[in-house]
């Protein structure tokens, strides 16, 4: 805008302006800048900084709901949750659960989107049923495929029969309890990424692809040479939220195997720190236990971060 | 010749393609068939062996035995009060957050959306404990306001919103504050209507995700009148003994709506993915 504008402003609010760590703010901007991120800070105090000071805080203590009994211990939650074989088994079925996840959602999505992205009949059917798993409710759809999984009246049995395959016990043995789920958890969430690849897929300009076509590529070269590069900044988006979200993963275990599966195969290491706050009221141990959650969570997302960032591809 | 070849060739992948693509399709929505077949099942239905897949009678029992076992209207009623309000106060306090951060100056700016941006990091699972404890200490346990007020997280909707509201021209705000607009005035009559689409877009988002939450209205209801639709399923499961075909019954009625919205706003909700997907 024009100066002579500007200066005529200026000279009409001259007053109203207010020194603040040197830098000069206008009072009126001051005022409702302030009143309008109240809510915002106050929310933040009350669902962020005071919750996260105060788990630190109860990590160091013993403290137990069921006999209020609150003691300073030190690091004893951390150590003893180090030696703990639930702690350790809870936290393993996590990462089998998360890197089998993480690799078939991926790989799956990137594969179905790149069969999306050809100008197919029907084509909008295949997409919307494949996201609509997505978006309808968790818990809601967990019990169609619990009644799946029943071991004698549910149809995946009867369908590995029609195969000539042995049947199999879903989530009521320990050795199947958890890529059961995980079955369930594909067919519910691989839409999501299939968006997001699917739109990676179109943004990349046809001149691209065309200039490889020309030089000669075949589709297997130009999907590895041209389309995996420039689809770098989604996949590295999609691995991020896959371990975040993975690894604290909840919901569908709770309702499918609410006691933790068989022989505790699908207990997962919110399912255990659930289990202690909430069952047994050790909310100390329980605290000690998000810790390390979070920052195990923390370390492998900075360390995606890095290796994701370092060969980034500018789609412009 | 070898054109030809070429575009037969490529007519075969695209089968291959298409095939795949048919019957993996087929296989996601199968569970909704299933679903939707099964809610009209009778007992001596599901207990036959080898399963039967096709009721012999269209039976409508299991609905109305729905609502004889469990609450579900009042666990119906309750999503949907919980939602709503947490939506509605996510995406005012957001708005008001993001113009304040974008188009207004006041020392502290960036100070506040650092202390945002990090609490995006911080999972539920790791301030659930201290919350439920202060929820307890003040009453809230059992309580609408303890289900809805802690799960008000507005750091991912306020960042989504001021990235729309940067992109509103410099010269439009000016224009207002020369007319004579107050910076309320200038959010209310310029900002905001120029981005309704964007605010659309991030109420969907906030809308599904509270809709679908889980654990929080888990830890805070022990009573039956205050569990929301997913808490109410959950024990369902437990409480009706593999009754499944009333399960599926109560299971229709949660999904039918969601997909009959879906089918109408697919073309948003894909829009809302694929924003947040650029935008992180």
């Amino acid at each position: 805008m024009s100066t002579e504008m500007g200066a005529q402003k200026t000279g009409r609010t001259k007053r109203n302006k207010v020194k603040i760590f040197g830098r000069e703010y206008q009072t009126n901007e001051v005022m409702i800048g302030l009143l309008f991120i109240l809510p915002t800070i106050g929310f933040m105090v009350f669902t962020f900084i005071i919750p996260v000071i105060d788990v630190v805080e109860l990590s160091f203590t013993n403290f137990n709901l069921k006999t209020r009994t609150m003691e300073f211990i030190k690091f004893d939650n951390y150590t003893k949750l180090l030696g703990t074989e639930d702690f350790w088994k809870s936290l393993l079925n996590t990462v089998k659960y998360s890197v089998m996840k993480l690799t078939l959602d991926t790989s799956i999505a990137l594969f179905l989107a790149v069969l999306l992205d050809k100008s197919l009949p029907l084509k909008k059917f295949f997409r919307s049923s494949f996201f609509a798993p997505v978006v309808v409710p968790m818990v809601a759809s967990s019990l169609i495929w619990i009644w799946f999984y029943d071991p004698t009246v549910g149809p995946f049995n009867q369908i590995l029969g029609w195969l000539g395959l042995p049947e199999s016990q879903w989530l009521y043995h320990e050795s199947t309890a958890l890529w059961s789920i995980l079955l369930f958890s594909l067919w519910k969430g691989v839409g999501y990424n299939i968006i997001l690849f699917l739109s990676g897929l179109q943004n990349i300009p046809d001149s691209y692809t065309e200039a490889a076509k020309l030089d000669g590529a075949s589709e297997w070269q130009l999907f590895w040479k041209v389309k995996f590069p420039l689809l770098r900044p989604i996949t590295s988006f999609v691995i991020m939220m896959g371990i975040i979200n993975s690894f604290k993963v909840f919901a569908e275990f709770n309702v499918m195997t609410p006691d933790g599966g068989p022989l505790g195969s699908t207990k997962l290491i919110v399912s255990y720190i659930y289990e202690l706050a909430f069952t047994n009221g050790r909310m100390g141990r329980a605290c000690a236990c998000a810790l390390m959650l979070f920052v195990l969570i923390f370390v492998l997302t900075q360390f995606q971060s890095l290796v994701g960032a370092r060969k980034t591809v500018d789609i412009d | 010749m070898s054109k030809a070849t070429k575009v037969k060739y490529s007519y075969n992948r695209h089968t291959v393609s298409f095939i795949v693509l048919f019957l993996l399709s087929l296989a996601m929505i199968f569970p909704f068939v299933w679903m939707i077949l099964s809610s009209f099942k009778t007992a001596a239905d599901v207990y036959q062996y080898p399963p039967r897949w096709i009721p012999s009678v269209w039976n409508w029992k299991n609905y109305s035995q729905v609502f004889s076992m469990i609450p579900f209207l009042r666990y119906y009623w309750n999503s949907i009060l919980t939602t709503v309000a947490e939506t509605a106060l996510q995406i005012v306090i957001s708005i008001l957050a993001a113009y304040s951060l974008v188009h207004l100056k006041w020392p502290g700016q960036g100070f506040v959306a650092a202390v945002m941006r990090s609490s995006m990091f911080v999972p539920m699972v790791v301030t659930m404990i201290p919350m439920y404890l202060l929820c307890a200490s003040l009453g809230l346990i059992d309580t609408y306001s303890g289900i809805i007020l802690p799960q008000i997280t507005t750091a991912f909707t306020t960042f989504l919103i001021m990235s729309y509201f940067a992109s509103i021209p410099q010269d439009m705000i000016d224009a207002a504050k020369l007319d004579g607009c107050g910076p309320a005035g200038i959010m209310m009559r310029v900002v905001v209507p120029n981005t309704k689409g964007a605010i659309a877009t991030a109420t969907l988002f906030s809308f599904l995700g509270n809709w679908k939450s889980y654990t929080w209205p888990l830890i805070i209801t022990t009573k039956t009148e205050y569990r929301t639709l997913p808490i109410g399923l959950k024990y369902l499961t437990q409480e009706s003994s593999s009754e499944y075909q009333v399960m599926m019954a109560a299971a229709v009625m949660t999904i039918l709506p969601v997909l009959i919205v879906f089918i109408f706003f697919e073309k948003q909700l894909v829009r809302s993915i694929t924003l947040t997907g650029m935008k992180s």
